[in-house]
């Protein structure tokens, strides 16, 4: 994940690799938030966005199916099947529905680190 | 024009239907006169009645059909008078209509012979829905059933009989054989037989001098001087057409009644038509739907100008007589000196065939089918069309041996005027043009061409039609999972078990692309599961399993989880119950009794899932599988242990059931019921599988369902023991656990299945594809390897360290959880 401005980013430490299931994700707190991690390992792939699904509002993505659509790294909500870009965010089911935020991963050693632009997260990834 | 139209049957129904496709918009105006409370209905599918379709959905349109297209329908309103003069009609209720043409489509009513007492209470005729519902309402009443008369649709009432839960059931004939009309000695003999299998008596060569009984029916005189005891009758002795309003203005009938009409289906007034099962040409009533249809077209396109002619038509029928295939086809009694016959017969199998060819062996003539109808189709068309015959006629009946084809056999050689569907004319050409027009599914082509869409018999060779139509356009046509795999669900069952793949990362390497999805990621995850049965949290096949299979429980609004032990059977005791009511105040849970009589908690935050089942495992409890596509509950009543009319202890039963097929997955969900009596208190007949005590033993039902789309099982098995039943159901949960597409439910895999339930009987029962030990072998092997997944989790700490919603906080619990309470317990936050 190639950002322009990696001047401003924030990486905190969030698990360890072995911590997230294979082709699955896991949620993580940081501060009051809640961040969902997933890995992609036959792609070698890591991607982060907010836990909540917009439709219901629910902490859920972080327990959803990851898979891909044409090539793209997506998420499905265990609520209602919506499923969402884990490149962009955006619902790949419904076009009217609110996109997720999604933030930058790296990986040092076996230790993950999620990146937070500027002062936080974004609205939608607050409770 | 004004045309009236009276009765509002099958015929008048495609009457209006060809009137509106034909006529220019706005030049016809139509009215129909219905004495039945109903528009038109399938009166050929009338015994899906009781086999759970409702009257609305056997109508041929709905009412608001009629009016968008400016039909005028009065229905419950015969019309009473026919003023010829004047051309008028009077209706029962009042109304007069003038016309320019009149149709009559009266149909015909059940001929009743003058027997004394056919007046009797629990004496019904079969042939409206009206008849049916009263027959319905009586049937719990009655133990023994007779029908007179062995015709076809005799034997029709007569599987109603059975259907509806009599047990004995007689048919009595007057002539020497069954089907007179359709079949011959030989065959009769042999459907005789088949049928007494299936609890059918059959009496030929009787007459029913009276019926017995005071008030309602309890037996048969016959003129033999015998009796026979019977507490319910149909009486089904042939048909009466409707004529008596014809007779009434002066057009001329017959003597044994029916509106005479020309080429044209006009009466002897030029002006007024009859169509359908009232009118009599050339001194012969047809009492099938595809003449009549027939009839509607060729009085449709006369009255618009267009010059058609009625000159009669084949009588061939097909159809299933409870489970057994009947059928005739062309002339099937051609005198032996201008035929040969050629006669093919296995009374083991109950296989009937024999083929009337000319003398020259060029052509076929006609037929008879039992027990293996198949090749109906096929033959009828070869004799229609007068497609010459293969060296050795005998091939089109038994196939080419010795590894040759056979020749001018198969669709693709008939020529391209053969009529595919005869119910609504449609030609193999129209066929195969819609199909190259990519209209690629049977129900496209249904849509496009109206083929297969009336008895549904030339459905199998429409769908070969569309196959070889493609293939020839170079086309494969497939059911495919996902864009992550080309395959069906079944061909990829067969290979993930003959490769032994054992996780969704080696079938994914081995027959997909991509990372997979919330598609097929389940899929093959409950494939593995059916296959192999193992744990399915393992490392790599974990996610792979759909959202609330891999948390073992159902999420609930807000995020929590729901906990549902193993119930079996429904039979629970105190202390267990003590132990469910201390977990749920511990845990703070919801509690609410399940339809499937088990107890649900809800409101479970996910890290405390593992808690709450250490306690419940320490108590015996086993995973209830509520969130699994897996077997769920087998419900049942008391039984004989306590209830009085307990036949033998379906609890016990439903326990060994439970027992038997618990953590089984399977491509959907899968219910089941057991009921100690045929009052079936434990409604085992709207479940996947349903047992019924008998008093010899239970009865089998499958492919049931409630939910939104509500249907009932099926009979599979009757007055089989406990052994049989097991082997039956594991044959049967096999076969559909390797053969229905994903998230099927057993009755939507029937509703599919080619054949239906007869065929299922067929590889259950009689294992036709002779499958079966492999089916019962597959079967132990799971119940054998099967484990109490959330024991397994609650004893591996690797596994249950999955269970926590944050991984840098697993102490902590979600906060944005939130309840509201609710008569004294707690409900989930509503959601935006
Ligand atoms: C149980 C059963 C199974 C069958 N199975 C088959 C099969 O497998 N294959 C097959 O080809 N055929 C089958 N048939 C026969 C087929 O249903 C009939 O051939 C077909 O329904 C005839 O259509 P019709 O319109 O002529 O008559 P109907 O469908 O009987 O319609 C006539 C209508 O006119 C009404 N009517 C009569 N008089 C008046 C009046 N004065 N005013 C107003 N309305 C009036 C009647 O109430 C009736 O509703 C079966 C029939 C039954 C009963
Ligand atoms: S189904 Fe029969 S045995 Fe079972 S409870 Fe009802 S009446 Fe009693
Ligand atoms: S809450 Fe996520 S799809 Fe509905």
């Amino acid at each position: 994940m190639s950002l322009s401005n990696t001047a401003t980013i924030t990486w905190f430490y969030a698990c360890k690799v072995e911590d997230v299931p294979a082709n699955g994700g896991v949620c993580v707190k940081y501060r009051d938030e809640q961040i969902a991690l997933y890995h992609f390992p036959r792609r070698g792939e890591w991607y982060a966005t907010q836990n909540l699904c917009p439709h219901r509002r629910q902490m859920a993505l972080s327990r959803g199916m990851t898979g891909t659509q044409e090539g793209e790294p997506k998420v499905a909500c265990p609520f209602h099947k919506k499923s969402f870009s884990l490149l962009d965010g955006r619902c790949l089911s419904d076009e009217t529905e609110c996109s997720l935020s999604v933030y930058p991963v790296k990986i040092e050693e076996d230790r993950v680190y999620i990146g937070i632009t500027g002062g936080g997260v974004h609205a939608g990834a607050m409770a | 024009m004004k045309i009236v139209i009276i009765g509002n049957g099958m015929t008048s129904y495609k009457f209006c239907e060809k009137m509106v496709a034909k006529a220019a918009p706005g030049s016809v105006e139509l009215v129909v006169f219905g004495e039945e409370p109903r528009p038109a209905y399938d009166r050929v599918h009338l015994s899906a009645f009781f086999s759970g379709k409702s009257a609305q959905e056997l109508e041929m349109a709905p009412a608001d059909w009629y009016a968008q297209n400016d039909i005028t329908l009065h229905l419950g309103d015969p019309v009473q008078q026919i003023d010829r003069a004047q051309q008028t009609v009077h209706s029962h209720k009042g109304i007069t209509e003038t016309y320019d043409c009149l149709v009559l489509a009266t149909g015909s009513a059940a001929f009743v012979p003058p027997i004394p007492g056919v007046d009797k209470k629990g004496v019904f005729i079969y042939r409206t829905i009206e008849d049916l519902e009263l027959m319905r309402d009586y049937a719990p009443k009655a133990v023994t059933g007779a029908v007179i008369g062995g015709g076809l649709l005799g034997l029709e009432a007569a599987k109603a009989l059975l259907d509806l839960g009599l047990r004995h059931t007689h048919v009595i004939e007057f002539a020497p054989r069954l089907m007179p009309r359709q079949i011959d000695d030989n065959g009769s003999a042999l459907l005789r037989s088949k049928l007494s299998s299936l609890g059918l008596q059959v009496h030929t060569s009787m007459q029913t001098t009276e019926i017995l009984g005071d008030t309602s029916i309890t037996g048969l005189q016959f003129a033999d001087d015998s009796t026979l005891p019977a507490d319910m009758l149909v009486i089904s002795a042939g048909i009466q057409p409707r004529d008596e309003l014809a007779r009434l203005c002066g057009l001329e009938t017959g003597h044994r009644g029916g509106i005479i009409v020309n080429d044209q289906l006009q009466t002897t007034d030029p002006n007024i038509y009859a169509i359908g099962e009232c009118a009599l040409y050339n001194g012969m009533i047809y009492g099938l739907v595809a003449p009549g249809y027939e009839m509607a077209e060729v009085a449709a396109s006369h009255m618009l100008g267009a010059h058609k002619a009625f000159t009669g038509f084949d009588m061939s029928t097909k159809l299933k007589l409870i489970g057994v295939d009947v059928a005739s086809f062309g002339n099937p009694f051609t005198p032996a000196d201008q035929c040969r016959s050629i006669v093919f017969e296995d009374t083991l199998k109950g296989i009937y065939k024999r083929i009337n060819i000319t003398p020259d062996g060029q052509h076929l003539l006609g037929g008879i089918l039992i027990g293996d109808a198949d090749d109906y189709n096929m033959l009828l068309q070869t004799a229609k069309n007068k497609v010459v015959l293969p060296p050795n006629p005998e091939d089109v009946l038994l196939g080419a041996r010795g590894g040759k084809e056979a020749g001018g056999a198969g669709v693709l050689g008939l020529p391209d005027e053969a009529i595919i569907c005869s119910c609504e004319n449609v030609s193999k050409a129209a066929i195969c043009t819609a199909v190259t027009d990519g209209n690629e599914t049977l129900d496209a082509v249904k849509k496009c061409t109206k083929a297969a869409t009336c008895c549904g018999g030339c459905a199998p060779m429409v769908k070969d039609l569309i196959t070889s139509t493609m293939k020839s356009q170079g086309k494969y046509i497939r059911n495919v999972i996902c864009e992550h795999f080309s395959y069906s669900r079944q061909e990829l069952y067969d290979l993930v078990k003959i490769k032994e793949l054992r996780s969704f990362d080696a079938v994914l390497d081995h027959y997909g692309h991509g990372e997979g999805c919330e598609v097929c990621k389940p899929v093959v995850a409950s494939i593995l599961a059916s296959l192999w049965n193992d744990m399915i949290l393992t490392k790599g096949n974990d996610t792979a399993q759909d959202s609330n299979d891999r948390y073992l429980a159902n999420i609930q609004k807000g995020g929590t989880y729901s906990v549902v032990p193993r119930v079996p059977g429904g039979e629970i005791t105190p202390r267990q119950l003590m132990v469910i009511a201390q977990v749920a105040e511990k845990y703070n849970l919801y509690t609410k009794i399940t339809g499937g009589q088990r107890i649900d908690m809800f409101g479970a935050h996910v890290s405390d899932l593992p808690l709450i089942w250490e306690e419940l495992v320490a108590a015996g409890f086993e995973s209830g599988h509520a969130y699994g596509k897996a077997l769920r509950t087998v419900k049942s009543c008391v039984g004989s242990t306590w209830c009085r009319f307990g036949l033998h202890d379906s609890v016990s039963f439903a326990i060994q059931i439970e027992q038997r097929y618990r953590g089984l997955r399977a491509p959907h969900k899968l219910k089941s019921a057991v009921s100690g009596c045929i009052r079936e208190c434990a409604e085992a007949q709207s479940k996947d599988f349903g047992i019924i005590a008998t008093e010899k033993g239970w009865n089998l039902y499958v492919c049931g369902n409630g939910g939104s789309k509500p249907q009932h099982a099926l009979l599979l098995a009757g007055d089989v023991d406990n052994d049989t039943c097991i082997r039956y159901i594991d044959r049967f949960l096999m076969f559909y656990i390797k053969t229905a597409d994903p998230l099927t439910r057993t009755a939507t895999w029937l509703n599919k299945l080619d054949g239906g339930i007869e065929y299922l009987r067929n590889v259950v029962v009689n294992d036709s594809l002779g499958i079966a030990a492999q089916l019962e072998t597959e079967m132990q092997f799971l119940v054998d390897n099967y484990k109490c997944e959330w024991k397994e989790v609650v004893d591996n700490p690797e596994l249950r360290k999955r269970f926590s919603h944050f991984i840098n906080a697993p102490e902590e619990k979600d906060p944005t959880i939130k309840f509201e309470h609710l008569r004294e317990q707690k409900k989930a936050a509503e959601w935006k």
